[in-house]
């Protein structure tokens, strides 16, 4: 059966009658309407990736002598340039990078870095000034300023992330539609949603609720029935983390009407023998990407899509005392897509003769900047009202 | 003349100076007067129950330790902050002095600390519990030197010539005056400058080191001295702002979301003019008229702490393995000595998006019924709908498999004065049920009472107190 035809039926067949009337926007998109649906996936990795060794300054000295039982020998790395080097765990980046699909961008970070994980966190999700604290995050702002629906921001993970929490709307937390499915459509659940009538939901916490509960009810049918569209026959590797990724591919694919996707890859935060770890986790992050590039080639909507990677913080340039890193700041993000207006290197590499008084790199771009590049250029929404605040646009979209 | 409160009235104080009411508690008070009631309330608060562990496995020097004994060290430390939560949720949920716990959780996440220092966090809640309906400014006083705020606001670190004004910062802006209220950038530097010299010893005694202590004029909020960290709290507590500020506060968590300033400029007054008594701005709030109006009674989203202990009390709930009561937490976005920053919890709609929201909704089924709500609305669904749901409820999701709770169904249900379902639902659910609900209850037949509480239970209403 061809996607055109499904889409009609499933549309019949699905249950989605159910949903009161005036919960509109359960429309999906037609094959017509998909293509140049942008989105943009945000991927983060938890605990403070040590940007140093994911993509190196192979020709540096001091790089060398800060780090001289952690540095990354040449036949360890994948070169970029002479001055600059993937780890060898990163193959299926490279290979991107390679395709003019890759966008380095280095020294980001923001004014005053705070060291502490979940401090410097929130900051990147609120996208908050140091020694302020927003109780909502970025894409839940942006879901307040620009949707209609939860779903237009999804994480696929059991829980929602400050990320997605705005003032007056949600995203929605999905790890198995079928799973979050089955929980709203628990009988008694079923009778309470069919009862629900525009005037309990008013603008009080109890009205909140019941819209709350409507709003999952019908993203979770909306979700379980779109996604069922495609399922992907691309070979992913058998990480969760890959999963997570697959069921992102699944969901673009099959059309759903999400801008932004958010999913997060933890176990970071390591102080001793990094090496083993941080090169065993890159080596997933690799693989789950470059499956889920290649899915999305294959479908034709590698151009529509942006893949974002951030951690909280990078790490220090001198090693310490038991083949680790400590806590640092500015940091190196990657931008993934098939429609980037300048891949490569994007700015000057991090100068480490010129670090702070704690001997971290000192960021010369504020992550808000990226944030306000993407709502911006790439989803052609106001950034200011998302962000507070007016930054500078990059040009890498 | 003294004035007695409704059933209903009865159950808005106790969710909201508690965690809640049994329907034996209810009979034992429900003839008293309104001034008896509340009075009990405090008398059975007077004492505190420190939290207690023993932690001296921990006094250790961690940079004298091998490599191996810090991994140790570490495991150790965090199976003790673990511990540490379990303990306090039992506590909450077995106390008697539940008004003074209560207000021991709202200062937990006024001076709220996120530490992998099991010593210190205790330390510090024991100290909020001590001064919970003692005296303000003693508490501030007693918090700002305690270890745990020393390390995490990095007093340690705030030295003559080299100052950090993390504390300072903090101090003015979430502990007394509020965010952008009558301070400046200057303020806070100068306050940091008093605030030098402040450190603690290997017991986690309060020192002062004098040779880190700036000791040369500073002028904070207008006035000038060569002011030491004490005298900056004495003038921040001199501002009237800062009574203001916690009762603003007090009167948005003990009240309504909503503030409503007359109210609040009266507490405030009272408050400051009792020079920081917390009993009395409490008493004086637990005594108001309006605390009592509809407007104010069931509109509060309960926060997981309260609905996880709300239900546990209620139900007499024991848990096969008491870990479960932090996988909750954790599921619901709140665990205790965990809050996501100096800040705390926003709370309200915060504890809400689809995934809390759907665990919410299960959870007295999960706790009290193994998971099933005993419901089929066989009216209006075709045949395969409903075998399709049969098939559901055995498919135990993760969480049900875990939560292994043995409720007191018997005590419960024993206890109850009236098992009709209006009864059932006036003691149960706090605010106005839904027309919606009203409809789906009223479908209900004669079922029985344990059926029935768990329906009441799963509403959305039962989510408010």
């Amino acid at each position: 059966m061809d996607r055109r035809n499904f889409l009609k039926q499933s549309i019949f067949a699905s249950g989605v009658t159910l949903v009161p009337s005036f919960l509109k926007g359960m429309e999906l998109l037609t094959p017509d309407q998909l293509s140049g649906y942008r989105n943009v996936i945000i991927i983060q990795l938890s605990g403070g990736n040590d940007g140093l060794n994911t993509i190196i300054p192979i020709s540096n000295d001091i790089y060398h002598s800060l780090r001289p039982t952690i540095a990354k020998k040449t036949d360890q790395t994948l070169k970029i340039t002479n001055d600059l080097a993937f780890n060898n765990n990163l193959k299926a980046i490279k290979e991107l990078y390679d395709q003019g699909e890759v966008s380095i961008i280095n020294n980001v970070g923001y004014p005053n870095p705070n060291r502490s994980h979940f401090r410097s966190a929130d900051i990147w999700q609120t996208a908050s000034n140091t020694n302020e604290y927003l109780a909502t995050g970025w894409i839940g702002r942006y879901l307040d300023a620009n949707c209609q629906n939860p779903y237009e921001a999804i994480e696929v993970d059991s829980s929602l992330s400050l990320s997605l929490k705005g003032n007056i709307k949600n995203g929605i937390a999905v790890s198995d539609p079928n799973q979050l499915y089955r929980t709203t459509r628990e009988p008694f659940f079923n009778s309470i949603v069919n009862q629900t009538n525009e005037e309990m939901l008013d603008e009080n916490n109890q009205g909140y609720l019941y819209k709350t509960m409507l709003e999952t009810y019908s993203s979770a049918s909306y979700i379980q029935e779109t996604s069922k569209i495609y399922e992907t026959n691309t070979v992913y590797p058998k990480s969760a983390f890959a999963k997570n990724l697959k069921t992102i591919a699944d969901f673009i694919i099959s059309g759903l009407k999400t801008r932004i996707y958010y999913s997060s890859l933890g176990g970071f935060d390591s102080h001793v023998n990094q090496l083993n770890s941080q090169d065993r986790l890159l080596g997933i992050y690799a693989e789950g990407v470059g499956a889920l590039v290649k899915d999305l080639k294959k479908n034709d909507r590698f151009k529509d899509t942006l893949i974002l990677t951030f951690t909280e913080f990078g790490r220090r340039v001198k090693q310490n005392g038991s083949r680790g890193t400590d806590h640092g700041s500015a940091n190196n993000i990657i931008a993934i897509g098939g429609s980037l207006k300048k891949a490569g290197v994007y700015n000057e590499l991090p100068n480490l003769s010129d670090l702070d008084q704690n001997g971290d790199l000192k960021y010369s771009i504020d992550f808000r900047s990226v944030y306000a590049t993407i709502l911006s250029n790439w989803l052609k929404v106001n950034d200011k009202t998302v962000l507070n605040k007016s930054f500078e646009k990059l040009q890498f979209i | 003349m003294t004035k007695s409160l409704s059933d209903k009235q009865i159950q808005h104080l106790y969710w909201r100076a508690g965690f809640g009411i049994t329907s034996k508690e209810l009979a034992s008070i429900r003839t008293f007067s309104k001034e008896k009631i509340i009075d009990q309330l405090f008398y059975e608060s007077k004492q505190s129950t420190p939290l207690s562990m023993d932690l001296s496995m921990l006094e250790k020097n961690q940079k004298e330790l091998t490599q191996e004994e810090k991994k140790q060290f570490r495991k150790v430390r965090n199976q003790k902050l673990y511990d540490l939560n379990i303990l306090w949720i039992e506590q909450l949920i077995n106390t008697k002095q539940v008004l003074r716990e209560k207000i021991v959780l709202f200062f937990h996440n006024h001076f709220a600390v996120r530490l992998k220092n099991p010593r210190a966090c205790l330390h510090l809640n024991n100290v909020v519990r001590e001064h919970a309906l003692g005296n303000f400014g003693d508490m501030l006083m007693e918090v700002s030197k305690s270890p745990a705020m020393l390390i995490f606001l990095n007093n340690r670190q705030n030295r003559k010539n080299s100052p950090n004004e993390n504390f300072a910062r903090e101090v003015m802006e979430l502990f007394t005056l509020g965010r952008d209220n009558g301070y400046t950038e200057k303020d806070i530097k100068e306050a940091a400058r008093a605030f030098t010299g402040w450190n603690f010893d290997k017991t986690g005694a309060f020192v002062f080191k004098k040779n880190q202590h700036d000791d040369g004029s500073k002028t904070v909020l207008g006035k000038t001295g060569n002011f030491r960290g004490e005298d900056i709290i004495k003038i921040l507590l001199e501002e009237k702002q800062t009574a203001r500020y916690i009762t603003e506060k007090v009167y948005t968590h003990f009240v309504n979301d909503t503030p409503d300033t007359k109210h609040i400029e009266k507490l405030t007054d009272i408050f400051y003019t009792s020079n920081y008594s917390l009993e009395q701005l409490f008493k004086t709030l637990f005594s108001s008229d309006w605390f009592y109006k509809a407007s104010n009674i069931g509109v509060k989203i309960k926060s997981p702490i309260e609905l996880i202990t709300g239900i546990s009390r209620q139900f007499y709930v024991t848990y096969e393995n008491p870990k479960v009561l932090l996988y909750l937490q954790r599921k619901l976005n709140q665990t205790l000595f965990y809050p996501p920053n100096v800040a705390g919890w926003p709370g309200g709609t915060y504890w809400i998006d689809n995934s809390t929201l759907m665990l919410r909704l299960k959870l007295a089924s999960v706790t009290l019924n193994k998971g099933v709500i005993e419901w089929t609305d066989k009216g209006d669904m075709p045949e395969d709908t409903l075998m399709k749901m049969e098939f559901n409820k055995k498919m135990k999701s993760q969480i049900e498999k875990k939560v292994k709770a043995t409720p007191d169904w018997q005590q419960f249900i024993t206890l109850l004065e009236q098992k009709d379902k209006n009864a059932l639902i006036e003691f149960l659910i706090q605010p106005q049920l839904s027309n919606g609900a009203t409809t789906v209850i009223a479908q209900l037949g004669e079922t029985n009472t344990k059926d029935l509480t768990i329906e009441l239970l799963s509403l959305p209403e039962y989510q408010l107190c």
